[in-house]
Parts: structure tokens; C-alpha cells; sequence
């Protein structure tokens, strides 16, 4: 009853291929749009923005980039950590050189920057495909976290090896630094998010979309159809790495504040690869739920035992968090490989006919 | 199935037409081998523009090598082949498709996780142009071009009466409909010669006849040029204007339907010598 979809009828193409062909869609996205910018903004405390509301913004715009790569053209990729840092690194060398800078400037810029990186480790996967190809991105991963340690330019000489944010602004508002208010970093970090998800969408349902796609589905027959390997995967390495760049970006100047090299080493790589596997390879709502359980599940975990009076200590909540994440991906691979996006379109199927069955 | 054969009987019943016809693509002492195995040894034949051209033979003949080499695929190690007159150097598949040679496949090759639409939009992807800067505001140049190949797109999805698995993936669709996006698929491709790799494999009777249909219609409406292989010889008789009979990589007949089926290296080779 709350999804049907009877009565709707398109007249025009162009109605048939909107963003929301059908209504209840458009407003639950502006329902969910209205709850990130009004209602949470209103209730959050500065814990919730610290520790839940901006890293799921952020770490769900890595899983986004890099489920355009895995996801949507089928190129299995280890190295979207070190793609971050590259965003990170771009952008702090882009604010320590102009400090007048813009700091969206400096991070929409910085996404080129790892956008050539990745078109560059990506070379390979003209050539080689699955597992090999995903042990070719290990080398980006390796490489580019040793990069980041000796190449002291990046990190401006400093003598602990780190990278601090500066505080900066827009507009007059401080948004990045240790000034910086936690509901001015959440609302900036949204914005991006939004955008790029927009911009995502539009992407992935249009001619490159169905390039990447082809690709990943049957690379034989998509260059049989006429479409050119080498394009639709480096536009795919192209496109994801910049959204991970910018990932990046947003992760050391509006969440962290600091960065050392090790920040970008492979558990984050993994960490963005489960978000992406738990929301749904080849979804793009999938990666806000991944990273919405990925983030919520330690914090819960934290808060559950003391709520309910059980006593246990930090280690073993830690080493707990740990098998649920390992169980739930093992989980998903074996019954729904698409992920929690897939769980989604079968409600939302349902829904549509009920009360009756089919 | 018995009034368009009829039809088609009459038209090749005149000889002449094929005489005007100008040659689409002529193939020229092509041989090619993969190490020590030789795959096509020798063949010549030419595809006239307009007709439709059934390539036979028993199985392991080299049909589907000698498809692979006409889309790109192949590279012979001898032979020239002449698209529209021209000689042809070695293309990649690609090119082949922007060239207006589209093909479809004895295994049914659709993008499985993708819908019908999507499918065959894919097949029209050589021809879309707007910039991925345009993409991803999707308002303005990408939607109107979006919009145009959907016009497009969906003529085909008319003409193959498949409107009501439009939003299926294909994946889920029966293996006569997944043939059928197939043929959509490559027809979104505005082929000027269409290869058709069995597209009656694995098919009942009812489901041959429709596609028979649809290929004949193809050729007619359209103006298409196919070359198709088949097993099916009822189908090859009919719908054929020409046949060339291939048997271990090489010719061993070509012609019209019945000169074919009177050929005694044919019936040889379909039924055997005594010894």
C-alpha cells in the first residue's frame, strides 16, 4: 500500500529515466536527506558527530569509489586506503603551498591527483584480472604508505612524519582544525557527500555506467558490442580513485585532524572492501548502510554491555567487534552476495505488491 | 512459418537481382591456424550486400572461426579481407563494430546483472558522445542523448515484441528470450552486416519460428545483410539466398540452397563414405 505504484504512469522518456521514476522513492531520499540535515544536526550531541555521523559519511564515500571499481566494472582492488592517502597528502601539500586556498578547492583538486595515481595502478588490469589484479593494487598499497613515510616534501619536513591540519575557513567559518565546530565539519562532509553521490548516480546509470558494467558482466562480449576495454576500466580506476581521494581528503581534514602514514596501511583498505561486500557490490545505497553497520556495530558494542550491566572490559569488546565483522561478511558472502542494498530492493519489491504475494 | 518462405522463394527465384548487387564483404584465400591446428584452411566466398548468407557445415568445420576472423577477433595468417571495397587491415573487435559489423554468439553472451534496456543500450554505446563531465550532471547534453538512443532502443524493443521483460534482468529471462535481447542487442548496433552465430540453438519449434521471423524481417525491413550459422537445415534452406559448406577449416560448396543440398561433397560430408 505504501509503495504502490498504480496510477503512476510516464508519458515521456525522459519522466521514465528521472531519478525517481516512482514517487514514494522521492520522498522517502528527501525524508532521509531532511534527517541529515535538519533533525540530526538539531539532536546530535558532539560524541555522535565525532564518532558515528561523520565517519559514516566518510567511510561511505570510500566504499562508493571503490564500489565503482569492484562493484560496478568488476575490478577487484586492495589499494583504496593508499588512494585516500593520496587525496589526504594532495590536499594538505595543496593548503600548506596556498593557505589562502579554499579547502573544497584543494580537495575536489586533490581528487585528480589520485585519479592519475589510480589510473596509473591500474594499468594492469588491461592485462591481468580477479585475484591477480587485486594482488597488483597490494602493490599500490605498499608502495604508496612507503611513499608517504620517506618522501619528507609531503609531509612538509616535519620531524614526527605526520601531517596536522591547519585551521582554515569559508566563508568566515572555521571548518577545519581543532577550532572547528563538529556540526560545521558534519554539514561541510554532507555537502560533499551529497554531491558526489549525485554525481555518482547520474555516472553509473548513464553510458558509463553501462560500459563498467558490460565490462564486469562479460568483458568478451562488451568489446564485441564495441566498447573499449582500456576505456571503460581506466575510466572506471579514474573515477573511483577520485572519489576515494576525496574520501581522503575529507577524512584527515574534517574527522581526524592529524594523519601519520600508517593511517592509510591496509586495514583501512580492508575496512572500505567489507563496507562495500556488507552493503552490496554494484549498489550505491548499499555503501551508507555498510558503513552505517561497519560504524554503529563497535559503538553499540561499547555502549550494550554498560546499558545492560554486564561488565566487559574494552579488550574483549574489541576482539568481539572483530568476529561479528568476520561472521557477518562470511555471512553475506555465502547468502546474499549483494549485500544489504539487495535486502533493500527485496522489501521494497515486496512492498510494492502487498498485501498480495506477487 | 509457410508464408514468408513462400515469399522468399519467389525472390530468390529471380537470379538476376543478385547480379546488381554490390559485394560487402569478400573474404580471400584466408587461412588461420592456432600453433600446429589449422582452423580455416584456404577459404574464399563473398557476402553480397542485402542478402542473407548461411555458413554450414558439421561440427568443428571452422563457422565460427571464420565469424571471428570477418568481426576481428581473428587474425588470419594469410588472406585479405575486403569490407565495402576496401581492403581491411587488422581491426580490433571495436572497430569492427564501429565499421557496421555486429555479431551475436552460439553462447548467449548478454551482461547478466544488467536489464534488457540496459543490454541493448550497451549495444549503442559506440555512438554515444557526451563527455563524462556531462555525465554526471545527467541534466542538459547526457539526458537529451540518453533520450535519443532510447527512441531508438525501443523501436527494436517493438520490433522484437519483448516490451514486458524491458525492466527484467536478463539473467532471470528463459534461454528464447535471452536469444532475442541477443539479436536486440547487436541490432541496436545499426549493423550493415549482422553475424549470427546459431541463433536457433537449444530453440522449440515455436521459438525457431519466431525467430526465423524476426531475421527475415531484419533483412527485409532493414536492408541488413546476415550471414548465419545454423544446424538447422530446414531453416538454412529456407531462409538463405546463399550457402557456403565448410568441413575440417575448408570450402567444400557454395550456392543456392538446392545446388548445395544436391552437392555430393556435401551429402559426403553430412553423411559419410562408404570405404
Amino acid at each position: 500500500m505504501i509503495f504502490r505504484t498504480a496510477g503512476q504512469f510516464k508519458t515521456s522518456y525522459e519522466a521514465d529515466q528521472a531519478l525517481f521514476p516512482i514517487k514514494q522513492d522521492f520522498y522517502l531520499v528527501l525524508g532521509v536527506l531532511l534527517l541529515a540535515y535538519v533533525v540530526f544536526p538539531l539532536t546530535a550531541s558532539e560524541f555522535a558527530f565525532k564518532a558515528l555521523l561523520v565517519p559514516v559519511l566518510i567511510y561511505s564515500l570510500a566504499a562508493l569509489g571503490l564500489n565503482i571499481l569492484t562493484g560496478y566494472c568488476g575490478q577487484l582492488s586492495l589499494g583504496t586506503a593508499a588512494f585516500m592517502g593520496v587525496g589526504a597528502y594532495a590536499t594538505y601539500k595543496f593548503m600548506s603551498i596556498f593557505p589562502e586556498m579554499n579547502i573544497f578547492v584543494a580537495i575536489f583538486l586533490s581528487g585528480f591527483f589520485s585519479a592519475a595515481v589510480g589510473v596509473a595502478f591500474g594499468l594492469p588490469s588491461l592485462r591481468i584480472k580477479g585475484f591477480y589484479l587485486a594482488i597488483a593494487t597490494l602493490a599500490a598499497q605498499f608502495f604508496l604508505v612507503w611513499l608517504f613515510e620517506k618522501w619528507a616534501w609531503l609531509y612538509n619536513y616535519n620531524a614526527s612524519g605526520a601531517i596536522e591540519v591547519s585551521t582554515s575557513s569559508v566563508f568566515g567559518i572555521t571548518v577545519t582544525g581543532p577550532t572547528a565546530l563538529p556540526i560545521v565539519q558534519y554539514y561541510c562532509v554532507l555537502i560533499v557527500v551529497t554531491l558526489v553521490t549525485w554525481f555518482a548516480i547520474n555516472l553509473t546509470r548513464g553510458r558509463y555506467g553501462r560500459m563498467w558494467k558490460a565490462t564486469r558482466d562479460m568483458d568478451i562480449a562488451a568489446e564485441l558490442v564495441g566498447i573499449k576495454l582500456i576505456t571503460a576500466k581506466l575510466t572506471a580506476f579514474a573515477v573511483s580513485s577520485y572519489i576515494v581521494g576525496i574520501a581522503g581528503g575529507l577524512l584527515v581534514f574534517f574527522w581526524k585532524g592529524a594523519a601519520e602514514p600508517n593511517l592509510f596501511d591496509i586495514p583501512l583498505s580492508f575496512q572500505i572492501l567489507f563496507i562495500a561486500i556488507i552493503g552490496g557490490l554494484g549498489s550505491i545505497l548499499g555503501n551508507y548502510l555498510g558503513a552505517i553497520l561497519i560504524v554503529a556495530l563497535p559503538v553499540v558494542l561499547n555502549l550494550l554491555p554498560n546499558a545492560l550491566g554486564i561488565p566487559i572490559d574494552s579488550a574483549t569488546l574489541e576482539h568481539l567487534n572483530v568476529m561479528i565483522v568476520g561472521a557477518l561478511i562470511i555471512a553475506f558472502l555465502i547468502l546474499e552476495p549483494h549485500g544489504l542494498a539487495r535486502f533493500y530492493a527485496i522489501i521494497r519489491e515486496k512492498l510494492i505488491l502487498w498485501p498480495f504475494p506477487y | 512459418m509457410n508464408a514468408f518462405v513462400a515469399d522468399k522463394a519467389l525472390s530468390s527465384a529471380n537470379p538476376s537481382a543478385d547480379e546488381d548487387r554490390e559485394v560487402l564483404l569478400n573474404v580471400e584465400n584466408v587461412s588461420l591456424s592456432f600453433g600446429g591446428v589449422k582452423a580455416i584452411t584456404d577459404i574464399s566466398f563473398d557476402i553480397l550486400k542485402g542478402e542473407i548468407r548461411a555458413i554450414i557445415g558439421p561440427n568443428g568445420a571452422g563457422k565460427t572461426s571464420m565469424l571471428n576472423v570477418i568481426n576481428g577477433f581473428y587474425h588470419p595468417q594469410e588472406g585479405t579481407i575486403t569490407w565495402q571495397g576496401k581492403v581491411r587491415n587488422k581491426i580490433k573487435p571495436h572497430e569492427a563494430v564501429s565499421q557496421g559489423i555486429a555479431r551475436t554468439f552460439q553462447n548467449v553472451a548478454l551482461f547478466k546483472g544488467m536489464s534488457t534496456l540496459d543490454n541493448i543500450m550497451a549495444g549503442r554505446s559506440t555512438r554515444m558522445k557526451a563527455n563524462i563531465f556531462f555525465q554526471m550532471i545527467w541534466y542538459g547534453a547526457a539526458m537529451r542523448e540518453e533520450i535519443e538512443h532510447r527512441k531508438r532502443v525501443e523501436d527494436i524493443i517493438d520490433f522484437l515484441e519483448i516490451q514486458a521483460i524491458r525492466r527484467t534482468p536478463v539473467g532471470k529471462l528463459p534461454y528464447g528470450l535471452q536469444k532475442r535481447v541477443e539479436l536486440a542487442r547487436a541490432l541496436a548496433m545499426e549493423p550493415e552486416l549482422l553475424l549470427l552465430d546459431e541463433p536457433m540453438a537449444g530453440m522449440n519449434l515455436e521459438e525457431k519460428e519466431d525467430m526465423s521471423r524476426f531475421i527475415v524481417d531484419v533483412n527485409q525491413e532493414f536492408g541488413t545483410t546476415i550471414a548465419l550459422i545454423e544446424h538447422d537445415m530446414g531453416v538454412v534452406m529456407d531462409l538463405s539466398d546463399r550457402v557456403v559448406v565448410l568441413d575440417y577449416g575448408k570450402k567444400i560448396a557454395d550456392g543456392r540452397p538446392e545446388e548445395v543440398q544436391a552437392n555430393q561433397n556435401v551429402i559426403d560430408a553430412y553423411l559419410g563414405v562408404a570405404h
